[in-house]
């Protein structure tokens, strides 16, 4: 209390005493208003709100808006939407509950019981609709309304359903819808959902769910006492999502599908001068639809129970050791650290001591001498070798990452992996142990503790092809209005510059032509010089290597992965891929003849699109 | 410490008074959870038997502090409820796209409430001291502005634009009751008005539809739109006596998420008809007359303009929310004082009717 602060003084008492009771006044003039509004609604009007409120009758629907489409980068459909009827009941406006089940079980020939098994699981209170079947058939659903006036309480909903035109195709950079989650309602960018609604679960349905929704509608009618419409008082109309046009071309992209049939595996293929994903499949793949019209629990259980992991996208999901396509990194590593330059030769005899260990190359009888751009044409670990013993592993990890790898690439997908590019500090925080020279040896060559995903390898691959640039991948073209306009055009986004002279960066890039053109390159099968690619192979061991006679054999189930990174036409490179398929044993038997046909696809597509420009 | 004389001057018929309109509150929750047939949400009932309690105790516990010490504490309690709006801010759940509850454990609590007791605490405090009987002019005003702005500021961000505006209307006619000169109210009229172009301006398009919805309802026929219609519905369709207790339709209907609370007077309406609805409105005048009453007999000021401010808030909450329901005033989250459902309301009723009690029983003692 305020030192002398008298509280028994008096207020003023005369001047808040005629206050309080004008106040009290106030007071009673308001409640003689709400008095007055009570008269109103309850005696003036109350019989006509009486009328109302005995049928229950004034009702709110909900209009569902048109999701937006997905198309190809050259406008083609690749997912639309269909009318979908459902059945649903109003249980508060049933009088007889089981004769209108028995007549909807002769109109629909399914079983009376289903129905009411649901309206058990899903009753709420009275005049909540019931869904009793979804994506009813189009002959039930003109039976039905044909008998209307015989089943009160019945209501058949056209609600759009999701289709995809081409069940399968890019379903993992499509993705599918779901019925939304309790979690996800609870999200405040959600607060337009309701349970029931479908959200995109994956892919671009998911990463661009907000922009492809649209806004709910909905209107107030006035029913009768059957519950059957007879009025519409207000409408709010739905309004309708966006569009996305994917970069993805759907040729390529079903060409891409049809080379990796029977395989384990992931493709990509880029446009190297913007980032844009052309094609991207991981194998196998699944059909979108299932889940469309709400997938049945066997299966999903095949889905998910299928050693192939047909769910997973391997494109940014799958994780496997780079293998021999880091020693692009490797190289650009030793040349620009001053280890070696372009005529440093090392001799190659199949394998080479360190410590106490013996380090093999993948060629048992060895390459001889070599310099660095043969030992990249060669893919010769010896080679590696001898440049882990001049370079620390910090120093190698420094340019990984400046290659992208180790970090997410930040495509416009959900999941992706970051990959692991170890570092000595890295070790010692995972296993408390300090890294070991020979360790280093390991990682030269791609292996060892090293992870990458396709979409990294495919990034290193387009950023040599470009002439340094890494770009972020992007899946979607662009994003049009329903009306038509473009409401977000393509940017390319750069995201880093590979950290490697002008000088290197040649010896490098030659080098990868030379893997496929030169006699003695690991990729010659593949040599087309209509096409003119550069690329590199890859053998991403499994387990040890036990019995390595070459960079194919190995034991059943244990076959290493294959890997081809590549570019073409090597002068103005117009697209990079990457392929990894697992198990696949050599890179230059599986992988690389899977991007060579990619790269021949599109650029004799490409070539074909700019005569009938000409 | 404590005093016999407390018990001699027990304000009785205050306390019969909440607790007739307690009861009624409770037989219409019970109407409202029940009434239909279909859902069973007796739990609702359970927890809002739980809040009385709970609003109970932190009345006696009012009692053992004389409301004097109110005053000295204050700017703390002020201070209290800023950290608890700004802890919303940062830790706050959401519930229909805003922010406003504080889970504790199994219970949450919704800090713009008590933050409604803090201002008539603050503001009466600050008139005592500082007013010397004269109407207020513009720089007297500065400060309760200020302790107003800040809470408003909190809340809009929730965002709960009702309850904000709340705050001034409480703060504003507890302030025009302890007068302000006619020069100043009128400056402030007319500055009120010219600065609303101006704001409307610098208000985002979202922000401008959220407040033309606030006007004007009929503008979201799909939301409280349809939640006035049905309202409308429900309370004529009560007529004269009513459908009878549990007897209503609309609120079968499920009709409003927000039966139970905000919009719970057009259950009472309908089943307990015109004749119910007048009854009630005269036990919430005699529990206000009551209230003024207790001002009236207070002989400090402090006491007097709290309980003042205390009233104010009361009628408030009654005519906004019956106003709102009836389709009268814009639909604004005002609780019905006693009769919806929702703990932090309930606690806010009570503790201050905890207040008046206070106030009443120590008018004749000074410490």
């Amino acid at each position: 209390m305020a030192p002398g602060m008298n509280y028994l003084k008096s207020t003023e008492s005369d001047g808040y005493r005629r206050r309080l009771m004008l106040l009290f006044w106030v007071a009673a003039f308001f409640f003689l208003v709400l008095l007055a509004r009570l008269f109103y609604l309850q005696i003036f009007q109350g019989h006509e709100y009486a009328r109302l409120s005995e049928n229950n009758c004034i009702r709110l629907q909900s209009i569902l808006p048109h999701r937006g489409l997905i198309y190809d980068r050259h406008g083609r459909l690749l997912v639309d939407n269909r009318p979908a009827y459902d059945l649903l009941i109003v249980p508060g406006d049933v009088k007889n509950m089981d004769e209108v089940l028995e007549r909807l079980a002769a109109l629909t020939g399914i079983a009376a019981d289903e129905f009411r098994d649901r309206l058990e699981r899903n009753r709420g209170p009275g005049y909540r609709a019931v869904l009793l079947r979804q994506d009813l058939d189009r002959d039930a659903v003109g039976l039905i309304s044909a008998r209307r006036y015989d089943l009160p309480g019945v209501r058949i909903d056209a609600k759009p359903r999701r289709q995809y035109m081409y069940p399968g195709l890019g379903a993992h950079l499509v993705g599918y819808l779901g019925e939304v989650s309790l979690l996800e309602l609870q999200r405040p960018e959600n607060a337009d959902l309701r349970g029931g609604d479908f959200v995109g679960k994956t892919g671009v349905e998911r990463v661009y769910d907000g922009v492809l929704r649209g806004e709910r509608g909905g209107r107030q009618v006035e029913v009768n006492a059957r519950g059957q419409v007879i009025r519409i008082l207000q409408t709010v109309p739905a309004k309708p999502g966006a569009s996305l046009y994917l970069a993805m071309d759907r040729d390529l992209q079903e060409e891409t599908e049809k080379l990796m049939e029977g395989r384990v595996g992931a493709v990509v293929a880029m446009d190297p001068n913007n980032g844009q994903v052309l094609s991207m499949v991981s194998s196998p793949s699944f059909d979108q639809n299932l889940f469309a019209r709400g997938i049945r629990s066997d299966e999903w259980r095949a889905l998910v129970n299928n050693p192939h992991r047909p769910m997973e996208n391997k494109v940014i999901q799958g994780l496997y050791p780079p293998a021999s396509t880091y020693k692009m990194i490797s190289a650009i590593a030793a040349l620009e650290e001053g280890v070696v330059d372009s005529e440093t030769r090392f001799f190659c005899s199949g394998s080479i001591r360190y410590g106490d260990r013996e380090f093999r190359c993948w060629r048992r009888g060895g390459h001889g001498s070599l310099n660095l751009k043969e030992a990249l044409e060669r893919s010769c670990d010896v080679y590696f070798y001898h440049v882990a013993q001049r370079l620390s592993v910090d120093r190698l990890a420094w340019y990984g990452r400046a290659a992208g790898f180790g970090r997410r690439t930040g495509v416009d997908l959900d999941h992706e992996e970051a990959g692991l590019v170890p570092t000595a500090a890295w070790k010692r925080r995972r296993t408390g142990v300090p890294w070991q020279g020979g360790e280093t040896l390991s990682v030269i060559i791609g292996q060892g503790y090293n992870l990458a995903t396709c979409m990294q390898a495919a990034v290193m691959i387009a950023a040599l092809g470009n002439g340094g640039t890494l770009y972020r991948p992007q899946v979607v073209h662009e994003i049009r209005k329903a009306g038509g306009g473009i409401l977000r055009p393509f940017t390319p986004e750069v995201t880093g510059r590979l950290p490697v002279e002008e000088a290197h960066l040649e010896l490098v890039r030659s080098a990868l032509r030379d893997v496929v053109s030169s006699r003695s390159g690991t990729a010659r099968r593949i040599n087309d010089p209509e096409l003119d690619i550069a690329g590199k192979t890859g053998t991403a061991q499994v387990l040890s290597r036990k019995s390595d006679d070459d960079e194919t054999s190995s034991r059943p189930g244990f076959e290493p992965h294959a890997w081809f990174v590549a570019f073409a036409p090597y002068e103005k490179p117009r697209i990079a891929v990457a392929v990894i398929v697992e198990h696949g044993e050599g890179g230059s038997t599986v992988a690389a003849p899977i991007a060579a046909d990619v790269i021949r696809f599109y650029l004799e597509k490409q070539m074909a699109d700019d005569k009938a420009l000409e | 410490m404590f005093d016999r004389r407390l018990i001699t001057y027990f304000d009785w018929g205050l306390l019969a008074l909440t607790v007739l309109l307690g009861g009624m509150g409770v037989a219409v929750l019970y109407s409202a959870v029940n009434a239909g047939g279909h859902v069973s949400q007796e739990g609702l009932l359970l927890k809002q038997l739980l809040w009385f309690a709970i609003g109970g105790g932190g009345m006696l516990l009012s009692f053992f502090v004389s409301y004097k010490k109110f005053d000295q504490w204050g700017l703390v309690i002020y201070a209290g409820c800023i950290l608890l709006l700004v802890a919303v801010m940062v830790f706050g759940r959401y519930g229909g796209g805003a922010r406003r509850w504080l889970v504790l454990g199994p219970v949450s609590v919704q800090p713009s409430e008590l933050m409604k007791i803090a201002i008539c605490i603050v503001l009466a405090r600050y008139f005592a001291r500082n007013f010397m009987g004269q109407g207020m002019g513009v720089k007297d005003l500065v400060q309760p502005f200020i302790l107003v702005l800040i809470p408003f500021i909190l809340i809009v961000q929730q965002p709960d634009l009702g309850t904000a505006l709340l705050l001034f209307v409480i703060g504003g006619s507890l302030t025009l009751f302890v007068g302000v000169q006619k020069k100043t109210l009128l400056g402030f009229i007319a500055a009120g008005m010219a600065a609303v172009p101006v704001v409307w301006l610098f208000l985002k398009d979202y922000q401008k539809h959220r407040i033309l919805t606030f006007l004007d309802p009929g503008r979201d026929p799909l939301g409280t739109g349809y939640h006035i219609i049905q309202s409308k519905i429900a309370i004529g369709s009560g007529q004269l006596f009513g459908k009878g207790f549990l007897g209503g339709t609309q609120n079968a209907l499920d009709f409003l998420p927000e039966q139970h609370t905000d919009f719970i007077l057009s259950v009472l309406a309908e089943e307990w008809g015109f004749v119910g609805c007048s009854l009630l409105l005269l036990v919430y005048l005699l529990f206000l007359a009551w209230s003024l009453n207790v001002a009236y007999r207070c002989r400090d000021p402090f006491g007097t303009f709290l309980a003042v401010g205390i009233t104010i808030m009361n009628f408030w909450h009654i005519f906004i929310n019956m106003g709102m329901v009836m389709g009268l005033l814009p639909v604004v989250g005002v609780p019905l004082p006693m009769v919806s459902y929702g703990g932090s309301s309930v606690v806010t009723t009570l503790l201050g009717v905890g207040i008046l009690l206070n106030i009443s029983m120590r008018r004749f003692l000074s410490d």
